[in-house]
């Protein structure tokens, strides 16, 4: 049973530091496969997750705060657009500067509203998401190896892990199975010919640019107000460049995006855990190896030695018109 | 016309400097800004302190960036600010720099060592502090099993786990102290999801009391433990507030004490080293109505006899960075 135990919790932590990945993964292949590369995906989390705790602190409800997040990521989202769509800006710098000004932007609206060194009050009941028991999870823990995963590892987590997990087969439908899809994927690879059919290229970007922001502004409400009871300054620590990391380990499809996050998710929560990879491989590890695998195993894929990587075609380029 | 405002300026300038030839009192606070209910604020207590008690002000500034050091610096210098203090390590190269060019004036620098001859520098036993924290935890630990979580891996957290474990030991040779650090890069202070995460992983070791030693990172260590019904320790200044009752105690860095004492030695300083240990009320722990209910009597009666040898010097705590390395773990 103990290892059943130590199987749970270390699953029960991958989920909930792959949750943040997954959603800013999916947030980022949704630009990137309109051709519009968001290296600003740290800076749309951090300003959420800034929004949606400040906003939750002030009116109690933790979906006010989620919306207020949403929105502060769409409003940097919208920038990004108009610099790199509109005015056919360079796509890295717009969202270098996301990033810097989401930095900076936080911790001096937070000090001059709450006044407590760039954080926001501890927010407590209704001002955070709170776990969610699945039915009739109390009832079957009883039943032996079934019991304890349905109970401990499945149940039990804020509402926002679930939504990120149906985010994955919905991405994949949408890009898939739907016009909208295949007309923004198209926008990614050929946007010329999207133009010569008859379909704003410059419309189809801006909606991929929104969705980003709205599955940024989840990731960054999850961060402050699912794993968290509060917003302290610079509190995504690099999870939006892992994310980025983690799109290209997955080839820019939806159903490996989740494969790799879960990974990346994974080796963050082993590293938690030195004495478990000691009890079971009986050897030690670096921690320090653990966290820097997820870059390491991104360069060997980009290097091409696992398969190819190929980003759509016309990622980082403007469109220009009868060029 | 122009040259005449110039030598208006000046005039004023020679008048304004007359009128404040008693010298003033300088505090400059770092990035952090003044009211970070942490460091920064400590500084401000004790010179708010030392100023309503002397019936005397003091000047002060908030940077607002890394290249405001020596500016701020050299203007409190120019303007006859005596003794000038300034709060954190980050303005040891800027110091270095001013230091030598006003040697009449007097400077303090706390947290971090400033070789000049009219320079303090003033550093905190740290490690004794953790010592005392590390007894309280293992005598509110039912499970003989504590926990330490450390912000980036250098070695200033190295001494507080340190004396927090030689604490841990001295009332329970049997406990286990379960330790991690956050990271290896600055970010490492700043990631209470991964604070978060790093309490329930020694929660599930079987830690029953958690010290956090990790800036922003602790503020997720001590909302998990307070969570999951565990008990945390906080550190630098008071924290026992955040989660009342949750908290066990904090461990304090009496930044505020530092101060104070500078500003009132003024112009004569003392230069040169300065510790802050428990002997001269530089570490501690805290002891409020937050926490009242978790210290009992014979906690605190055990820990204020170790407080006692310490400062009379007949108990000595390891300090990790003498030899960089720990005689337990």
């Amino acid at each position: 049973m103990d290892v059943l135990n130590d199987f749970i919790t270390v699953l029960n932590s991958t989920l909930r530091l792959s949750t943040p990945l997954l959603l800013a993964c999916l947030a980022g292949l949704f630009s990137e496969r309109a051709g519009i590369f968001d290296i600003g995906l740290e800076g749309k989390m951090l300003c959420a997750a800034f929004f949606s705790a400040a906003v939750a602190a002030i009116t109690g409800s933790v979906w006010i705060g989620m919306a207020a997040g949403i929105a502060s990521s769409l409003a940097l989202s919208a920038l990004h657009g108009v610099a790199s769509i509109t005015f056919r800006g360079n796509q890295l710098i717009s969202g270098v500067a996301i990033n810097f000004l989401a930095a900076g932007m936080t911790v001096l609206i937070a000090q001059s509203w709450f006044k407590q060194g760039g954080r926001t009050p501890s927010l407590k009941g209704n001002g955070r998401f709170n776990p969610v028991e699945l039915p009739v999870a109390e009832s079957l823990k009883d039943i032996p190896v079934f019991g304890p995963i349905y109970q401990g590892l499945i149940s039990g987590h804020t509402i926002l892990v679930y939504v990120a997990l149906l985010m994955v087969p919905l991405t994949w439908w949408i890009l898939y199975r739907t016009r909208f899809g295949l007309r923004l994927r198209a926008v990614g690879e050929a946007p010329e010919a999207v133009d010569t059919a008859g379909v704003s290229v410059i419309k189809l970007r801006f909606a991929a640019v929104g969705i980003c922001g709205v599955l940024c502004g989840i990731a960054g409400a999850y961060l402050s107000t699912g794993l968290q009871a509060g917003f302290v300054k610079d509190m995504t620590a690099g999870r939006g460049y892992i994310a980025l990391a983690a799109l290209i380990f997955a080839k820019w499809r939806p159903g490996y995006a989740l494969i790799s996050c879960l990974l990346f998710g994974f080796l963050q929560a082993i590293a938690l855990r030195p004495d478990l990879i000691e009890r079971y491989l009986s050897f030690k590890v670096q921690i320090q190896l653990l966290d820097v695998l997820p870059y390491i195993l991104t360069v060997i894929i980009l290097a091409g030695f696992v398969g190819k990587a190929t980003p759509p075609r016309a990622g980082g380029e403007p469109y220009v018109k009868e060029q | 016309m122009s040259l005449m405002h110039k030598f208006l300026g000046a005039a004023t300038a020679l008048s304004f400097s007359a009128v404040t030839a008693i010298a003033e009192p300088a505090l400059i606070f770092d990035l952090g800004g003044k009211f970070d209910k942490s460091f920064n604020e400590s500084a401000f207590n004790g010179a708010t302190r030392w100023a309503t008690e002397n019936n005397s002000s003091f000047k002060e500034i908030e940077l607002q960036s890394d290249a405001q050091r020596e500016q701020a610096l050299r203007r409190f210098a120019e303007s006859g600010a005596n003794p000038i203090v300034m709060a954190g390590f980050m303005f040891a190269t800027a110091l270095g720099e001013v230091a030598k060019d006003y040697p009449d004036t007097k400077f303090a620098i706390i947290d971090m060592v400033v070789d000049a001859p009219n320079v303090r520098s003033v550093v905190f036993n740290e490690h004794e502090g953790s010592y005392l924290v590390g007894m309280l935890a293992a005598q509110a630990s039912k499970t003989g099993t504590v926990g330490f979580i450390g912000g980036m891996d250098i070695p200033l957290i190295r001494k507080f786990a340190c004396g927090y474990v030689q604490g841990v030991k001295s009332v329970n040779p049997d406990a286990v102290v379960v330790q991690n650090m956050t990271g290896t890069t600055p970010a490492a202070w700043n990631d209470p999801v991964k604070g978060s995460e790093l309490t329930k992983a020694q929660i599930a070791q079987g830690a029953d009391v958690v010290y956090a030693a990790a800036g922003g990172t602790g503020v997720g260590v001590l909302q998990t433990a307070a969570d999951e019904n565990i008990l945390s320790i906080g550190v630098d200044s008071n924290q026992n507030y955040l989660h009342s009752g949750k908290v066990l105690t904090s461990m304090l860095k009496r930044v505020d004490n530092a101060v104070y004492d500078a500003m009132t030695q003024g112009a004569d300083l003392e230069t040169g080293f300065n510790i802050m240990g428990i002997s001269n009320g530089g570490v501690g722990y805290a002891l409020d109505e937050h926490n009242a209910s978790l210290i009992t009597a014979d906690m605190q009666a055990s820990v204020d006899a170790a407080s006692g040898q310490i400062a009379n010097g007949s108990l000595a705590v390891h300090d990790y960075m003498s030899d960089n390395s720990c005689p337990v773990e």
